[in-house]
């Protein structure tokens, strides 16, 4: 198999060809873009906003383990088990248990991008538990086999003939590619898939600390059916997610939906803060809370980098990343794609395995502008950068080491600048031999674009004369 | 007042009538220019790299030194402009040098931003009849917030018309190493940014940074697309 870098090249490689794929995601970006910015204009103080936004989740994840035990306290109080997960394969294991108790065959599923994280769908289905997702975009991907493209789009690099292809396929149900249409297919399939499942697992958007509750948001209401349908409730969560306060969600609700969807506010967002009481005429007879932490702790202890767990998972530095929107959502090769993705991705999985993702950007910071948090995002990518090539942290490559050494004796001498100045204006007569093929030393740059020449008289050399005339 | 310039080591190489045309104007304007024999460049390459030990170090320290006395050094590009007033100072972070960066970092300036928050000039007197759309450097916009100055500048120019493009503030796709580690990526960026120049119909693209105009003029080289590129002080000098 190869490296996670020789595949990330090799796939942005085919993508950033695919000119059909290209015009797909940059006509549906172009399109979020306005509406996020119609959006953004409801908001008195967009940049107050943000400011606030960043400093509740610094505090929420500056004082984690204070918020944690508050949080799991008010909700084993209303009888809610509490399961932490150090590991992928741990929380999978947990999750198992309790299906095995309940001796469930049927699970349904709300979207969730931390259940991608630790492949909970493989694990289960391979214990022989069927497992359908519920969210329209993640039934269509898992339909197709793949994983989904985006964080909040699972589906978006599709056509509709695709996805109708697709219904056909493994369904046998599609009456045209009419959207709405196949929205009903899935609707009819998934109907059943609620009232048969044994077990609904869900993610979480937030957890409230102050209360003890999940907040869930979501367009379609299969989050809402997952949760009130099967008689046992799971959600399985990072440790990150944390908000103190209840009235946090005034800002996190609306600013997710604004940033991620260009919504005001998505058309549910509910709060589950227990499994049925006493008093209550629906909701499930059990709920779980499965906390994972899957190496988010060394994200904690990294002072420099701590504000990266503040993510929402919003998208909206994926949306405006003119990376992204060139290679596609499944380049990345890891469930987190995008510029949050390249940051964190190294530390949740190892740095030199996949700190290919942290140079595959130009650092034009257009993340970092958007970012509704306030993640100091391609900064951090250049701080990867710096630690996977540093002595201590990393492992330096042994030629660019010395090709910087040699270049920075070049560039601290003036006279051997001038000597190389006009070595190079020498030797790049050959060039054009050998241009845009594999003797080409510039071979990276010249294959697609021209390169201007050394000029006739360097800024420097003239610079000289005008001294001599004076 | 004295201009100490620093041109960067492809502005020297590749583009030295940028560094000219920004010579002859500042003296138009009535001040003198100096040229420090100091480093050729300022560190940035290594540093993006993630090399941030001598090899990055010695070039930075080397610069602060040379221009140790300098009242204000005018930089040709916003990358390197960058690199000198916001990086140096995360390079040499809790290091003996802290304090000669950040003594530093005020007396920078980015070209454009020097003639408009500095000199407080917008109209230096320049006429070219064309026009133009203009490319925002991610380095001169995101990280020293240089939206408006090269456009009040490009307002003054008289008989120029500037159409904006929708993708002004895309990034080209350059990156520095980044163009040649990832080679396609930076391709497509550079197709889409070229799309968007074309589509304005303006005759040039100008732009404060030369490396985002040697990838766009690059890549509209080799696909013989109707892109000429020109760098701010170019514009700026025509009379």
């Amino acid at each position: 198999m190869s490296s996670p870098a020789a595949q990330f090249k090799a796939d942005a490689k085919r993508m950033t060809a695919d000119l059909r794929h290209r015009a797909t995601i940059q006509t549906a970006m172009g399109k979020y873009e306005v509406v996020r910015d119609q959006r953004k204009r409801w908001f008195q103080d967009w940049e107050g906003a943000r400011t606030l936004a960043a400093r509740t989740k610094y505090e929420a994840v500056n004082g984690l383990d204070a918020h944690l035990t508050q949080f799991t306290q008010k909700l084993e109080a209303r009888g809610t088990k509490v399961h932490w997960a150090s590991t992928g394969p741990q929380a999978c294991e947990i999750i198992l248990g309790i299906l095995k108790a309940k001796n469930a065959k049927v699970v349904v599923k709300s979207k969730s991008m931390t259940s991608e994280e630790i492949h909970l769908n493989g694990a289960l289905e391979q214990a022989g538990v069927e497992v359908v997702e519920s969210d329209l975009g993640e039934f269509i991907v898992q339909l197709r086999g793949e994983p989904p493209y985006h964080l909040v789009f699972p589906a978006m690099h599709l056509t509709r003939d695709e996805i109708k292809d697709v219904f056909e396929k493994k369904l046998h149900d599609a009456p045209s590619n009419d959207p709405e249409e196949l929205t009903m297919v899935a609707r009819r399939q998934l109907r059943r898939k609620y009232i048969q499942a044994d077990v609904g697992i869900t993610g979480a958007n937030y957890a409230i600390a102050e209360t003890g509750m999940i907040a869930i948001t979501e367009n379609e209401g299969n989050a809402r059916l997952t949760a009130a349908l099967p008689k046992t409730m799971i959600t399985l969560m990072g440790i990150e997610k944390i908000l103190p306060r209840y009235e946090d969600l005034a800002l996190f609700l609306p600013m997710l939906a604004v940033m991620g969807t260009g919504q005001a506010l998505t058309c549910y967002n509910t709060m589950y803060g227990g499994p049925r009481q006493s008093d209550e005429a629906d909701g499930p007879e059990e709920f779980h809370v499965v906390l994972l932490d899957n190496r988010r702790t060394l994200v904690l202890a990294d002072v420099e980098q701590r504000d990266a767990l503040g993510c929402i998972r919003c998208g909206a530095c994926l949306n405006v990343c003119p990376v992204y929107r060139n290679v596609g959502g499944h380049t990345y090769g890891t469930v987190y794609g995008g510029p949050i993705g390249s940051v964190i991705t190294p530390r949740l999985r190892d740095l030199q395995d996949w700190k290919h993702l942290s140079y595959a950007s130009s650092l034009c910071g257009a993340c970092t502008e958007t970012c509704p948090v306030g993640i100091d995002i391609h900064h951090h990518l250049l701080r990867n950068r710096r630690n996977a090539s540093a002595p201590k942290t990393g492992k330096p490559s042994w030629w660019q080491c010395q090709l910087f050494k040699i270049y920075g004796v070049i560039a601290a001498r003036p006279g051997l600048w001038r000597l190389i100045t006009k070595l190079g204006r020498f030797t790049q007569r050959f060039h054009g031999l050998v241009k845009g093929t594999a003797l080409d030393p510039a071979q990276a740059w010249t294959k697609t674009r021209d390169l201007p020449p050394i000029a006739r008289q360097s800024f420097r050399e003239w610079w000289k004369e005008q001294g001599a005339h004076e | 007042m004295t201009v100490t310039l620093f041109v960067p080591c492809f502005v020297d190489l590749l583009y030295p009538q940028v560094a000219i045309s920004a010579v002859r104007l500042f003296e138009r304007l009535g001040h003198q220019v100096v040229v420090p024999e100091g480093p050729a460049c300022c560190g940035q390459p290594s540093f993006n790299t993630g090399y941030w030990g001598n090899e990055c170090r010695d070039l930075a320290l080397q610069a602060m030194r040379t221009m140790r006395d300098a009242e204000a050094i005018v930089i040709l590009s916003g990358s390197c402009g960058a690199m000198m007033k916001v990086f140096y100072q995360e390079l040499f972070a809790k290091t003996e040098h802290e304090a000669l960066t950040r003594e530093f970092a005020p007396r920078v300036w980015e070209f454009s931003s020097f003639l408009v928050n500095k000199l407080g000039v917008t109209d230096v007197g320049a006429r070219f009849p064309h026009k133009v759309t203009f490319h925002d450097g991610c380095h001169g916009l995101r990280e020293l917030h240089n939206k408006r100055p090269p456009r009040e500048l490009l307002a003054k120019v008289q008989g120029l018309e500037l159409i904006e493009m929708g993708a002004a503030e895309t990034c080209c796709g350059f990156g520095g190493t980044f163009s040649v580690k990832f080679p396609a990526i930076s391709t497509a960026m550079a197709e889409v940014k070229c799309a968007s120049a074309l589509d304005t119909q303006a005759e040039y693209v100008v732009s404060c940074d030369s490396s985002c105009l040697m990838q766009i003029q690059g890549m509209a080289d080799r696909q013989r697309k109707p892109i000429k590129t020109l760098h701010l002080a170019e514009v700026l000098v025509q009379t």
